[in-house]
């Protein structure tokens, strides 16, 4: 479905089931020049169990208008935009990457809207490295294949796929592709800059999931280790042999483990 | 998002040919592929059973949709040709029909190279208008045709990347661009190149298929085709292809309105060829046939190289010969093709070939029979030689007028170089072009 967020068209996922503000709210945010259908499985899981399951588009990318926000506080005020905009009061965040950033972000400015917060392959501070960061603001190909090499765990870069017949990494590879000009570099610079992690992290009381890919090369777990340490009443789930992109690695582990965590919530 | 490296991951063509998809099996560590033998698979709850059906977990349910073996086959064939995923059918003829009939229906219209294969222009031009599905076809190397065969219904274009017989060249990156322009994909028959030659999508190509029968599996053993997305296409674009493909962009009632291009932006056309054209169709691929093919592929890179050798010392062998009148080998200056096959095909242009002996068509019988080492059969692409008289077999069913227009004449003859020794063919072909001299 489609719903207007500061003044343009945003693209929601749901699942391919109606929303129903009765019901439960998990929002999905995808990382750095994704969009919705890296959380297909789990979100469609959700959506069939009783969820509003929202799969968004951030501006700019996918299916959704607007432009790409510069900083991960920028995001954050929109994902509290987008939640009034749908008449959500309270929702369970769900990130991945840069979108883990946002969704911390946005936690530790609207607590009274989070319910709870899962942390895919997060890490604050996240610094991105000066050869990613000029191949994307030059729109050059290496930027994707350099995200697409980091993406993925080793073992994953010659398949294996849960998923019958696809290809995960030329799947991401096209993902990237897809990406409008500059918004791969806006969303980098925006993880790169953002210095506000480890004090949201402290400010934050709300259940909190961490999830880490136990062989990912893009965010490093040990790279999140000050931000283990400033969250209070975490859990912490590290899937082995798996990358960054551990929805498509480990769909149905990710799945497992969302599904634990929200159910504790009640 | 600190990083080790700063060059691009990239596994070679060789590595992925015996690696990609596979791992060693979780439970007996077997290394080679398990022949998973199995219709079905089982549930561990119902709540995991309806979550398969949905779609809402990654697994299999019944090999008719989906099998471990045939899984791997299809990662490893859409890794080596650079796409996004593939689907195992039951044969190439197979692959090409589910790439149509995912994308159009009655009322719609695609537009093909003439330089086909028989089995797909008899699917094109003689079952399908049954259908409602209509088909104009086009001198592969005439860009201008292409171009003004295109209908406002027109949703395909679809070519052989080496037309068959006569080695047709198709210009992937012009044809595709004109697709493009005009908000369509273009289809690719790539089973005389394989990924070892040519890699369609790199291209311009959005849909490439193969009749894994033939060099792919390369012995000559199975039956079975391949379907590979490039994941290029966008199918929803505003302009052009807005509207075109209803099938992916829609709420499709056989899966509870799911809409595809909102399932998955890359690999839209392979969930709904997936759950609709394989679900309802049938066509699959046998996990026995997808081991053996697997198998083949393993040692795709060192075959193919043997035959572009073998295939090399031929044609230079009967160019030279004062029997034969020409030959088709887009290599050789004389063909129209010879600088297009330079830029596309630099590792060369496959093992299937024709040429035309001197004489009457008693001549072409007295060739093929004195044969001893080719083995006189519908097929190509196996580990040992083959020759064929297209005329009076693979394209038997042409009239006069397409023959010609295809460049097949009584006297044109199609061999597919096998991994014998080249001596050996030569030997074998000299001797069968004396008998056929002296006929």
């Amino acid at each position: 479905m489609y719903v207007t967020v500061e003044g343009d068209p945003v693209y929601v996922y749901t699942g391919a089931r109606a929303f129903d503000r009765a019901r439960s709210t998990i929002v999905f945010v995808h990382g750095a020049a994704n969009d919705h259908s890296v959380w297909g499985l789990q979100a469609r899981y959700f959506a069939h169990h009783g969820n509003n399951a929202l799969a968004i588009d951030l501006p700019a990318h996918g299916k959704s208008g607007g432009s790409a926000r510069t900083s991960i506080g920028s995001i954050a005020d929109w994902l509290t935009a987008l939640l009034d905009a749908l008449g959500v009061d309270r929702a369970v965040l769900v990130g991945h990457s840069m979108g883990a950033l946002a969704a911390l972000d946005m936690t530790a400015r609207h607590p009274e809207r989070v319910r709870a917060l899962a942390l895919l392959g997060p890490a604050a501070p996240m610094v991105v490295s000066d050869v990613l960061l000029d191949a994307a603001e030059a729109h050059d190909h290496l930027a994707y294949e350099l995200m697409t090499g980091w993406t993925f765990s080793a073992t994953s870069h010659l398949g294996g796929n849960r998923q019958p017949g696809i290809w995960m990494t030329n799947v991401a590879l096209r993902l990237f592709e897809r990406s409008r000009p500059g918004v791969l570099h806006a969303d980098l610079e925006a993880c790169h800059r953002y210095a506000d992690g480890l004090a949201a992290a402290k400010t934050i009381h709300c259940p909190v999931l961490l999830v880490f890919g136990q062989r990912d090369l893009m965010v490093p777990p040990k790279n999140a280790r000050p931000l283990q340490d400033a969250l209070t009443g975490k859990r912490i789930v590290t899937i082995p042999e798996c990358g960054h992109s551990m929805m498509a690695e480990a769909p149905d582990v990710v799945l497992d483990t969302l599904r634990e965590f929200i159910a504790s919530l009640s | 998002m600190t990083k080790p490296k700063t060059t691009p991951k990239s596994i070679h063509l060789d590595t992925l040919s015996l690696h990609a998809g596979s791992r060693p099996d979780p439970v007996t560590g077997a290394r080679a592929t398990p022949i998973y033998q199995s219709a079905s698979f089982v549930f561990p709850d119902t709540d995991h059973a309806a979550a398969l059906f949905n779609m809402e977990r990654a697994g299999y349910v019944y090999s008719r949709i989906a099998n471990p073996t045939c899984a791997v086959l299809e990662e490893r064939i859409a890794a080596l040709e650079g796409g996004v995923g593939a689907i195992a059918v039951a044969s190439g003829q197979a692959a090409l029909h589910l790439a149509i009939v995912t994308l159009l229906g009655a009322g719609s219209h695609i537009v093909a190279s003439r330089a086909l294969y028989g089995g797909s222009h008899n699917l094109l031009d003689y079952t399908l208008p049954r259908f409602g599905i209509a088909t104009t076809f086009v001198d592969p190397r005439d860009a201008d045709a292409w171009r003004a065969a295109i209908r406002p219904e027109t949703r395909l274009l679809f070519g052989e990347t080496l037309g068959n017989p006569g080695l047709d060249v198709l210009d992937v990156p012009r044809i595709s661009a004109l697709a493009h322009d005009h908000g369509l994909p273009l289809l690719v028959d790539s089973t005389f190149t394989t990924p070892y030659l040519m890699r369609p999508f790199e291209h311009g190509a959005d849909l490439v298929y193969h009749s894994a029968t033939k060099f792919l599996s390369g012995h000559g053993v199975v039956i079975g085709g391949l379907l590979v997305d490039s994941g290029r296409f966008d199918w929803d674009r505003p302009g052009a292809s807005a509207g075109k493909f209803p099938t992916l962009t829609e709420p499709y009632a056989g899966f509870h309105d799911m809409v595809f291009t909102e399932e998955s932006t890359t690999a839209a056309f392979l969930l709904r060829a997936r759950r609709e054209g394989i679900r309802d169709f049938g066509a699959c691929m046998a996990p026995m046939t997808a081991f053996q093919i697997l198998q083949g592929i393993e040692t795709l890179p060192l075959r193919m190289q043997r035959h572009v050798d073998n295939t090399r010392r031929i044609v230079a062998f009967l160019a030279a010969h004062p029997l034969v009148e020409s030959v088709a080998y887009p290599e050789l200056p004389a063909h129209p093709d010879h600088a297009l096959a330079q830029r596309l095909l630099p590792l060369g242009c496959g093992a299937v070939f024709s040429f035309a002996i001197r004489g009457s068509r008693e001549q072409g019988r007295k060739f093929i029979e004195s044969l001893k080492l080719f083995s006189h059969l519908a097929n190509v692409g196996d580990a040992k030689s083959l020759v064929i008289h297209p005329a009076s077999t693979t394209h038997f069913r042409m009239a006069a007028a397409e023959l010609r227009a295809s460049g097949i004449t009584e006297g044109t003859i199609r061999l597919s170089v096998g991994l014998e020794h080249p001596d050996d063919l030569i030997e074998d072909l000299s001797r069968a072009l004396h008998a056929a001299g002296k006929a």
